[in-house]
């Protein structure tokens, strides 16, 4: 229970912090601020969280991201492709690179630790080839229109963040409430076990990694939606953030425990560290710091959790 | 009159590599009956099991179900002709409760357009079918919904070997479900065990532990070498005669018939 409460607790206990150190901090145009640096991040996270349940991990995602925003904008710009035509091909993009790794992982069971090392290279090095290392601007007002705001209770929010939490309630929503979901986690809890209960594992590891790509080419509609330009260089700082997001927010890395949810609570705790630090007047090597610590002690509590987990059962 | 054999087998032969596991095994199962099946490490209990599950295929023989031929490819071909088959060690998954270990690769969804088209669990039948179940099977747990690994070993057992015998039309497999427990955890899961085979079900139950094969089997298959080599009677065999049988000490023939 601890495992489940304890990032939101870490939430609540940093905004509080942070408000208590900025009077800017609690407005509601700052929050505006945070959910929106959130968005991109936290759809990516959700994808990831897909794949640390099944005790993968997506080192590629940032990268297969900014591929995903490259092929939009470039078929948009240069090919004056409609916007939704140019959208569905950035998406399509970046579901090929989830089924490119759900098939190294499936076929070739190779670790996914591995495969992704290896399509994160590979999908920097073709976003830099494919657009000759140049940012993508004069991107049409189709593509950006997640990034515009619309007026809530005196702040604007951005249409994206709205994505955003919709994405999260369909995500945790499948995850919960239907057999493939349950599927994610008896595959992640233990793979042999679920193979022998009739479940067709290879089908399920392979979706989740499509499914992945898809939250990737998601994210990278937000991220040009909200940078306005396609950027061969997005990604990233996302690249990581997303999976200390999942990590921080208790999703266990030995893959069968966590919730979608809690990754959203762990991008917002990584968000709210690095736009209150921020605030602070902190620089950002020490934002990286704080991170990187977070990351650590999120880990070292699912460690520790599983050993009392295990100490009970025997 | 020969009684009715639901599972059957005969001279199957399996490879890995230069290793023979299996050297023209023969098997048969009656309806209604505990088949225990004991063997030495390597004898090839594991891989006839995993043949007659559809865990593997194997490169020679026949497997009967019902007196029909059947090939498996995959342990749901096996599933799909009422054969279940409970694995040491690997039965559960440990993280999730134990209604959905019960109900584990064949979720029940809600009836109408949340069911068909969104593919909604239908968590509460699902709670309601496995209390009534393991009540019936005389497995109290207080709470279904607690995940399995809170359980001790022997109740994890006991989820284990009800949720197999629960879909099993025909027959369960069980390999080693008692090992690692306790005095009383064990003797929990042979009740089970005989429960199981009183509600109609074939149970063939692969143990190392003799105590436990000669107090609920009503047959012995015995394999040796990839080979069935004997079926006893534990009524009229002694445990250390079998064993002798099992480790190549003594020829099947010199044992009273």
């Amino acid at each position: 229970m601890l495992g489940t409460l304890g990032p939101l607790l870490a939430l609540i206990a940093a905004c509080l912090f942070f408000a208590s150190r900025s009077e800017r901090f609690l407005t509601a145009d700052n929050l505006s601020i945070v959910l929106q640096q959130v968005m991109v991040v936290g759809v990516i996270a959700i994808g990831q969280t897909l794949v640390i349940l099944t005790a993968g991990v997506d080192l590629s995602c940032g990268m297969v991201m900014a591929l995903g925003g490259i092929v939009m904008t470039k078929l948009a710009v240069d090919y004056q492709l409609p916007a939704a035509l140019a959208i569905a091909a950035g998406i399509g993009a970046t579901t090929l690179f989830g089924a490119i790794n759900g098939l190294l992982v499936t076929r070739l069971r190779l670790p996914p630790f591995i495969v992704t090392l290896g399509t994160l290279n590979i999908a920097f090095a073709v976003t830099q080839l494919y657009s000759n290392a140049q940012t993508i601007t004069d991107v049409p007002a189709g593509l950006t229109t997640l990034g515009n705001a619309f007026q809530l209770g005196g702040s604007s929010v951005v249409y994206g963040a709205l994505v955003m939490l919709a994405l999260y309630v369909v995500a945790a929503f499948a995850l919960s409430q239907t057999a493939a979901g349950r599927h994610v986690y008896a595959v992640g809890n233990n793979p042999e076990g679920a193979r022998l209960s009739g479940i067709a594992t290879q089908r399920v590891l392979l979706g989740v990694y499509m499914l992945a790509g898809v939250c990737y080419g998601l994210a990278a509609l937000l991220s040009v939606a909200r940078t306005g330009v396609g950027d061969p260089n997005a990604g990233q700082a996302e690249n990581l953030e997303a999976i200390t997001a999942v990590v921080v927010g208790g999703t266990s890395l030995f893959g069968g425990r966590g919730f979608v949810l809690s990754s959203l609570v762990g991008a917002l705790i990584v968000g709210v560290f690095r736009n209150g630090l921020t605030l602070m007047g902190v620089s950002s090597v020490y934002q990286m710091l704080v991170t990187g610590v977070l990351v650590i002690l999120a880990v070292a509590t699912d460690q520790f959790s599983r050993r009392v987990a295990q100490r009970g059962e025997s | 009159m020969t009684p009715r054999l639901v599972l059957q087998a005969r001279g199957i032969v399996k490879h890995y590599g230069h290793v023979t596991a299996l050297d023209g095994a023969d098997f048969e199962l009656r309806a209604g009956e505990i088949l225990g099946l004991i063997g030495d490490n390597g004898a090839g209990k594991s891989t006839l099991i995993k043949a007659l599950s559809g865990a593997l295929v194997p490169d020679r023989g026949e497997i009967f179900v019902d007196g029909a031929r059947v090939q498996f490819r995959t342990p749901s071909d096996a599933r799909r002709a009422g054969i279940e088959t409970l694995y040491q060690e690997l039965a559960v998954a440990p993280a999730l409760s134990i209604v959905e270990n019960l109900f584990m690769g064949r979720e029940l969804r809600r009836p109408g357009f949340l069911g068909n088209a969104l593919r909604v669990l239908d968590k509460r039948r699902m709670l309601e079918e496995s209390t009534a179940y393991m009540k019936e099977l005389g497995i109290g747990i207080q709470s279904m919904k607690q995940a399995v690994e809170n359980l001790s070993g022997g109740q994890r057992q006991g989820v284990a070997v009800a949720r197999s015998a629960a879909f099993a039309r025909h027959v369960v497999i069980m390999d080693e479900p008692t090992a690692a427990l306790g005095v009383k955890e064990g003797n929990l899961v042979l009740d089970l065990i005989r429960r199981v085979r009183d509600r109609g079900l074939s149970v063939v139950l692969i143990s190392h532990n003799m105590p436990h094969v000669f107090e609920v089997a009503d047959r012995i298959h015995v394999a040796r070498l990839g080979r069935r080599v004997a079926v006893l009677d534990p009524k009229r065999v002694t445990m250390s005669d079998a064993v002798a049988v099992m480790t190549g000490a003594m020829n099947p023939e010199q044992l009273p018939a």
